[in-house]
């Protein structure tokens, strides 16, 4: 009896072995089948904005570009029309970034406060500002719009960069202190209490103590405020005026307020600039980002 | 003198759940006061609360003579040890140790001086520049002294500040602390487990159970005429012996009746305790049973028992055997001629004799 099963034993193990190979294979093809499926729209932008009008008229639309040019960038960035004017994106460029430096460094900033104080200073009620704050996360922002652009009235920031700083920062908090609430409370309290010994106060422990522990959650809040805030359309076409529109907004009335033949190679070079700052703050940070993901707590 | 720290029926809640209850303690400038009692019997929150970390529930709290039952942490001068240590993990030790001084603006000079000086005493001298993260647990453990020792407050409050140091390390440390408190003359709450530290540091003694204090008193109160049996059993190792016994008056003393596994009842009379309730129990510490022979004096009674263990130590040789139904240490000396399963001619010595209530565990005499 088990003079047979011992070879049977053997070759089942062996097929197995043959059956996880190819399983892995599968799961790798399927990945690369993905990884290609996302990547493609990408490949399409970058050759298209490469290629001349004519070209793309004659060719196919996954073909390499014949002849590089980079013509459709140096329209997209300086020439092209959004409306009547033919600035192309950098005025609205220079509009999404002096919008999104101040609204990420505020919104991170207070987010660490919030989240030192309810997470290190236990006070009464804590919890329940912060369910309050974790409800504003999900508010969806189309129910703010009318209320918002009333209050921008109101203090005299309507369709200024200013406004638009102070919207993305009050939206912005319900995220930003979650995580950072996170975190900190995984910060045993001890540490507070050594310092208030110490006679240290409110700001000192803050500033000495937990923003320098902090590095890990301040890349994780900076890349997901920037995102938002860079990539937002909503916001910027609801609060902002001609001269003082976000790059998203200038990069819809680009692509769509073109008559005639319709520049693909000009639409697609601005879509890419548009995106690229994003793109360069996760490839700059990005390792940053997992590991402050799962940072857990801090030892010793 | 006005009291160092005075505490006035301190009460301390968390939520519906009592912790501390009427915790009255006073101690004058330069005592030692230590804080002992089993895990979780509030020493640590007592510690949190004299540190103005925890709001109190109830009563007040002095320290130099000023109540400070609202007053913040910083203002109270006091410097704290943690149990857990509480080290800032980014910053490298001597940041750590001079992080106090800098706060309160003590200058460059000055710190420079103290960290040398604390460094040296605490041997911490080669790890001054690494992360708390890169030392082991003792060595956490004497930087958070450090930081500590720099000041120079009123008070200093120390929890479990050695419990993770190796043996030689914590005679040497708790020698420096009791060094330190001589020159100091600073007055110090501590909290440990170590009955050793507790006997050899304190001027005052405080045995807590259950957030409600057994006893005050020196240690040699503590140890001599502990209060109730929660005292008796807790401090001393090994612990006193607490025999059953069965009291009788008869003329001017007291006949004492203890159950012995051979031989009928064992019988002492005690001549120092007239007054003693029919049940009682007999506390007695193992240094205070001695072969007969060896112990003399006025209140030394001896008498037959069977030996069921003998444990060499070293310095002395314990045994036991069985009295009142309880087994009984004696602590003999090392060149004891006992034998498992043999009797043997044990002395009493009834002078160091404590009674207990057997129902209410307080003491009688
Ligand atoms: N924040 C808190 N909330 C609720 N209960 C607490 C809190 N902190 C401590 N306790 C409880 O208070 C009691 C006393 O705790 P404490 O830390 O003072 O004990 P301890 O005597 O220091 O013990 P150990 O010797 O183990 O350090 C414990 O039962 C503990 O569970
Ligand atoms: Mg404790």
């Amino acid at each position: 009896m088990t003079d047979y099963a011992a070879p049977s034993a053997y070759a089942s193990r062996q097929r197995s072995r043959t059956g996880q190979i190819a399983l892995r294979w599968l799961l790798y093809a399927l990945l690369c089948l993905f990884a290609l499926y996302y990547l493609m729209p990408l490949f399409v932008m970058v050759t298209t904005s490469l290629k001349s009008l004519e070209e793309i008229r004659t060719g196919s639309l996954v073909s390499l570009p014949r002849k590089v040019t980079f013509d459709a960038w140096a329209t997209a960035w300086s020439g092209a029309c959004t409306g009547i004017q033919c600035e192309g994106l950098r005025p609205y460029f220079l509009n999404s970034m002096m919008l999104a430096i101040p609204a990420v460094a505020l919104s991170t900033l207070f987010g660490a406060l919030n989240g030192y104080v309810i997470a290190q200073w236990r006070f009464k009620g804590a919890n329940l500002i912060f369910s309050l704050m974790l409800f504003g996360c999900f508010i969806p922002f189309q129910v703010v719009l009318l209320p918002m652009a009333r209050v921008l009235g109101m203090m005299g920031l309507a369709g200024t960069i200013p406004g638009l700083i102070f919207v993305h920062v009050i939206y912005g908090l319900g995220f930003t202190t979650l995580f950072f609430r996170n975190y900190y409370v995984s910060i045993p309290n001890e540490l507070v209490k050594a310092a208030k010994v110490d006679g240290a106060g409110f700001f000192r422990i803050f500033w000495s103590i937990f923003l320098p522990l902090s590095l890990p959650i301040i890349v994780v809040t900076v890349i997901w405020q920037f995102t938002q805030i860079w990539n937002d359309f909503l916001f910027g076409v609801s609060f902002s005026q001609a001269g003082t529109q976000p790059v998203t907004v200038a990069l819809n009335n680009i692509v769509n307020s073109t008559t005639g033949v319709k520049e693909y190679n000009v639409d697609m070079a601005a879509a890419i600039i548009a995106a690229l700052p994003t793109l360069l703050v996760y490839i700059v940070a990005g390792k940053y980002f997992i590991r402050g993901l799962t940072a857990g707590s801090v030892k010793g | 003198m006005t009291p160092i720290l005075d505490i006035k029926n301190l009460c301390k809640s968390y939520g519906p759940v009592e912790i501390l209850k009427d915790i009255n303690v006073s101690i004058v400038p330069g005592d030692f006061l230590v804080l002992v009692g089993p895990s979780g019997c509030g020493k640590s929150t007592l510690l949190n609360c004299i540190a103005g970390l925890e709001p109190i529930s109830g009563g007040d709290l002095f320290i130099g003579g000023r109540n400070m039952t609202n007053v913040s942490p910083k203002d109270r001068d006091i410097a704290m040890v943690f149990q857990s240590y509480a080290l800032y993990p980014t910053m490298s030790v001597a940041k750590n140790i001079t992080f106090g001084m800098k706060v309160r603006g003590v200058d460059q000079a000055t710190q420079k001086a103290k960290l040398a000086e604390v460094s040296k005493q605490l041997q911490i001298e080669p790890l001054l520049n690494r992360r708390p993260g890169q030392l082991s647990g003792g060595q956490r453990q004497r930087v958070a002294m450090g930081r500590a020792l720099v000041r120079d407050p009123k008070l200093f409050l120390f929890d479990e500040p050695l419990s993770n140091l190796d043996a030689k390390l914590r005679v040497e440390m708790r020698t420096e602390i009791k060094r330190l408190h001589h020159d100091l003359g600073a007055s110090m709450v501590y909290v440990t487990h170590d009955q050793i530290e507790a006997m050899t540091l304190a001027s005052k003694i405080v045995v807590m159970k259950g957030g409600v204090i057994q006893q005050i008193g020196t240690p040699a109160e503590i140890y001599n005429r502990p209060q109730n049996l929660f005292v008796a059993d807790f401090m001393g190792s090994p612990a006193m012996n607490l025999i059953p016994a069965k009291a009788q008056k008869n003329g001017n003393g007291t006949k004492i009746k203890i159950d012995r596994e051979a031989g009928g009842p064992l019988v002492l009379t005690d001549t120092n305790n007239p007054d003693l309730p029919e049940d009682v129990i007999l506390g007695l510490r193992p240094e205070d049973i001695a072969e007969a022979g060896y112990r003399t004096g006025e209140h030394v009674q001896t008498a037959n028992c069977l030996v069921d263990i003998v444990e060499p130590a070293g310095a002395d040789t314990f045994v036991v055997s069985q009295l009142g139904g309880k087994e009984v240490t004696a602590r003999l000396h090392a060149e004891t001629k006992a034998t498992p399963g043999q009797p043997l001619e044990f002395a009493f010595d009834l002078g160091k004799v404590s009674y207990f209530e057997p129902e209410s565990g307080q003491r009688v005499s």
